[in-house]
């Protein structure tokens, strides 16, 4: 981290224009917000995004950028870090784009543990194509692709991220911007590959998508903010909690049949095993609230790392480092 | 033509080593090879191997074979046919008898011809000989239980001991020639490093081998010796396959231009050995990732360009199919790149282990919009080097993704090589940013002369900027849909390209200049391009070789040399991508073709009858 204290506006570049009440624009301004309180200096920052609208963002940010081609962002991504593990990487998707036709290079970005912090843009929808079902919309969702309702069921990214190992996993809204910017700095922090899933609105084809969490007093009511180290309570007088029952979880009311702060669970970002997470990072409406936070934050060595470990490794070993000396190696012989 | 052999069989040998693909028939054509060379010989060798990994064995589908052509003087090609066949069992001899000419001598294991094996081979007859029609000279060797009485006091199980057989085949074959088998010594122990009793049971076996053929004086009417003529370069040498000579060339280059070498690379045969080869060579500094699919190996060595390496992505036709997006977007960020198309048959999955030129078109056009990309062929396995240098030389001093087309056949053939100094390799500048820039430089500012941009890696402060798949207006690289500006972007990227012409060398004639055929080609035919030429030479015709290594763009004096020549074949393994791709580049000549899409290599003499008829229409 560098002395220099930046602000949101040194990581600010051209004019964004994404549609008026777009989620994304809410998104960009926590990420620059998180980009100055993380400190990072500009010239440090690769932003590397797919196809989408939410790939767009890489144009508004005064660091290095590209905007690439749809689906490959996390292979590009993976290859830039690899290649300059100086260098902080943030990669931008959206559903389409990092779930459909990126999402072998999605789950296998999480599986290598290239220390990337991937943002999924969650919006449920193809935006930039006018309309179309995503992987994350719900069976039966009408679109202009499916005029009759999808047949199919959708991907949840945390069991994606998780089936494929992720040590990391986050979720918040949009629209959420303190959240968000501890969340972003919570995925920066972790080495290794960190997945964060943006809730986002697409207010011209799929408006009120996460009507469930788009406001403060809804959130308060329908979301648990989960934190390390402190119990699952939520509900705008913290007076909801949950507990574990059998294999699964359940909501319960704080003082009804004698239940008080201390049989409500105490979330565990660190734990090895996810079996939890992944129950927290699954849940949803009616029943239970919609996990927001850090669901998963483990420790575990990251690829980049070990690529330059063992090449360190092996040229302790090796007595050849040239090329000349390379050519050495092999069995030659001499024309006079 | 058998008049001309008997001149030639004093001058160089093909030996063909056949047998079950377990059976050791790739090393021990490979010791023969390095013996000879260290005896002075040229050489070059082809591997025909099955695309089964185990066949069944003694199965028609299993046969594996390597040929060896050693010359006192430089060969060109791993030859026709064979002066010796070598065949371990019957499915050997029924598959390679057709690689034999009438008085090649043919080495077989008479253990491996019971009733049995021939079944396997689906002989009809009990002497399969006579079956084929065989009248060549055989000498008949009971190679398996000589190898089993050889090592019965070795402890060795019977596996173990079945497993040197090769050996004792090559033992023979190197008394046939006369062949110092000190070197093979040398060259087992080095192999078999870490297991001394196998070395030990190998040399063993090679001496019995060689024994054998002394002891009974192998019954051969000719022999063969082929003595070393200086007229090599003086150096050191080595044998060197194509695909390795790909990976040196690739690493020499990095080393030149001071930058890490980053590979992207998914498995895919015949290319393969390239992504083995440099994840070897960590101690050089050398990335390779092996990816989840071929479109990550190049998308991630695009993303590798971008951060400031040498990235280079490996593979064959299908591959560059899965590729060719992410090789688009290198063009249009115009970003360093080296594409490394080892080709096989196609289309689809096609021939995975055979050889063809048919990926040229697809290079050459097979992306979406006007999307210009330097091409360049590899004409032999040494040449890979030199080629993949060229490559990398070009992509990071004209940010540009290059092509480098080579194929199965050189990808696998090996040759001697002398080991290059780097020092009389030329520099590698890449146009970096400097300091002095900062401010006023934008991304798309291009160098007036060369129409390049500038390069800016990730960390360099002052030169955050933005680059993308979508059009961008020309100098500051912000997004633009403007008319005008498209078509001066797609112009400039063109010309960029064009320009390369600059800095290539003028097409080279070969042969004789006043030539009255004009043979054209292009990649791993060279050889036999080349022999086939010397052949008409010889025979008092007058032909010349013009041999296509820079095919986009392509050298300046191309239009200018195809026009001075009366009669040009264009002979390539495809049905006739190059001979096209000229027809449009060359208004106004005409071209005849000689095409042939068999998997194969070119046959020398076939390749004579067709340009002598073309000569005489």
């Amino acid at each position: 981290m560098s002395e220099t204290k930046y602000t949101a506006a040194d990581y600010k570049a051209g004019q964004p224009r994404w549609c008026p009440g777009c989620g994304d624009h809410a998104f960009l301004n926590s990420f620059h917000k998180a980009l100055a309180e993380i400190g990072v200096p500009p010239h440090q920052i690769a932003v590397i995004s797919g196809i989408g609208c939410s790939s767009r963002l890489p144009y508004y940010m005064n660091t290095y950028g590209m905007h690439t081609i749809h689906g490959r962002a996390a292979a590009i991504a993976t290859g830039a870090k690899v290649a300059n593990p100086a260098i902080t990487i943030w990669q931008i998707s959206g559903d389409g784009d990092g779930l459909a036709i990126g999402g072998n290079h999605f789950i296998h970005a999480i599986r290598r543990n290239v220390d990337i912090n991937i943002v999924l843009l969650n919006n449920r929808i193809y935006g930039l194509t006018k309309g179309q079902y995503s992987p994350t919309s719900a069976r039966g969702f009408v679109s202009k692709s499916s005029p009759y309702g999808t047949v199919e069921d959708p991907f949840r990214p945390a069991e994606l991220c998780f089936g494929a190992r992720g040590r990391f996993f986050a979720r918040c809204a949009a629209v959420d911007g303190g959240p968000s910017v501890e969340v972003l700095k919570a995925a920066a922090r972790h080495k290794g590959t960190s997945v964060v899933e943006v809730l986002q609105n697409c207010v011209i084809f799929n408006d009120g998508t996460h009507n469930a969490i788009a406001k403060k007093e809804d959130r308060e009511k329908n979301a648990i903010y989960l934190e390390h180290g402190k119990p699952m309570l939520f509900g705008p007088n913290k007076e909801f909690g949950l507990m574990q029952e059998g294999f699964g979880l359940k909501v319960v009311k704080l003082g009804e049949n004698g239940i008080t702060e201390k049989d409500i669970l105490i979330h565990d970002a660190h734990c090895e095993d996810h079996t939890l997470q992944l129950k927290l990072a699954l849940m949803e409406g009616p029943d239970f609230p919609i996990a927001l936070g850090v669901i998963r934050d483990v420790e575990a060595p990251t690829y980049d790392e070990a690529v330059k470990a063992q090449i360190e490794e092996v040229s302790a070993k090796k007595k050849y480092h040239t090329f000349a000396e390379l050519l050495d190696t092999n069995d030659t012989w001499e024309v006079k | 033509m058998a008049e001309d052999m008997k001149v030639k069989e004093l001058d160089d040998v093909v030996v063909r080593f056949s047998g079950d693909s377990g059976d050791g028939m790739q090393l021990a054509g490979n010791m023969f090879s390095n013996i000879s060379a260290t005896e002075g010989n040229d050489i070059s060798t082809f591997p025909d191997y099955p695309a089964d990994i185990r066949a069944p064995q003694g199965s028609l589908t299993g046969v594996s074979g390597f040929q060896v052509h050693i010359g006192s003087g430089k060969v060109y090609t791993p030859g026709d046919k064979c002066d010796v066949l070598v065949a371990m069992n019957p499915a050997a001899l029924k598959t390679q008898y057709k690689f034999c000419k009438s008085q090649s001598v043919i080495i077989i294991d008479t253990d491996s011809f019971t009733k049995r094996d021939l079944e396997k081979a689906q002989f009809q007859l009990e002497n399969p000989f006579s079956e084929l029609g065989i009248k060549n000279e055989v000498v008949e060797a009971a190679i398996t239980s000589m190898c089993k009485e050889c090592l019965k006091d070795s402890g060795l199980d019977n596996k173990t001991i079945l497993r040197t057989k090769n050996m004792f085949a090559l033992g023979l074959v190197c008394w046939l020639f006369h062949r110092d088998i000190t070197v093979g010594e040398k060259l087992l122990r080095e192999k078999f490093a870490k297991k001394p009793e196998i070395a030990e049971a190998n040399i063993k076996v090679l001496h019995a081998g060689y024994g054998f053929g002394e002891n009974t004086h192998a019954s051969v009417s000719i022999s063969y010796t082929v003595p070393s003529k200086e007229q090599k370069i003086p150096g050191r040498y080595m044998d060197i396959n194509g695909n390795k000579a790909t990976a040196y060339g690739l690493m020499a280059a990095a080393e030149k231009a001071g930058l890490e070498l980053y590979l992207g690379s998914y498995p895919i045969t015949p290319a393969t050995d390239i992504l083995h080869e440099l994840a070897k060579h960590k101690s050089l500094g050398v990335k390779t990732v092996q990816c989840e699919d071929e479109i990550a190996g190049c998308a991630s060595a695009v993303g590798a360009s971008f951060a400031g390496a040498l990235a280079a992505t490996t593979t064959s036709g299908p591959g560059i199919c899965l590729k060719s997006e992410a090789m688009n977007l290198a063009v249009i960020t115009e970003l360093p790149l080296v594409i490394i198309d080892v080709q096989r048959g196609g289309p689809s999955t096609g021939l995975p282990t055979k050889s063809e030129q048919t990926d040229l078109l697809q290079v050459l056009y097979g992306r979406n919009g006007e999307s210009p990309m330097p091409v360049i062929a590899a004409s032999s396995p040494t040449d890979c080097f030199d080629a993949a240098y060229t490559a990398c030389k070009i992509a990071l001093e004209h940010m540009t993704p290059v092509v480098l087309l080579t194929d199965a056949y050189i990808a696998n053939g090996s040759a001697a090589w002398r080991l290059p100094n780097l020092n009389e390799y030329p520099a590698i500048n890449p146009p970096y940013v400097t300091p002095d820039m900062a401010g006023k430089w934008t991304p798309f500012l291009r160098n007036p002369e060369t129409g390049v941009r500038y390069w800016a890696k990730p960390g360099t402060e002052g030169f955050m900027h933005r680059i993308g798949g979508l059009e961008k207006s020309n100098e500051t690289g912000a997004i633009s849909t403007e008319p005008e500006n498209h078509h001066l972007m797609t112009k400039l990227r063109a010309e960029k390209i064009a320009k390369i012409a600059d800095c290539i060398p003028p097409l080279e004639i070969e042969g004789n200049p006043d030539a009255d055929l004009l043979i054209v080609g292009f990649g791993g035919t060279y050889g036999h391009l080349h022999s086939a030429m010397d052949t008409l030479n010889a025979q008092g015709k007058k032909a010349a070789l013009a041999h296509f290594r820079f095919i986009n763009p392509l050298p300046k004096n191309t239009a200018e040399v195809l026009r001075r020549y009366k009669k040009i074949v264009v002979a390539e393994q495809n049905m006739g991508q190059l001979a096209g791709y000229l027809r449009m580049k060359v208004e106004g000549i005409h071209l005849h073709q000689f095409n042939q899409v068999k998997g194969q290599p070119f046959v020398v003499q076939e390749l004579v009858e067709a340009f002598t008829k073309i000569m005489e229409e």
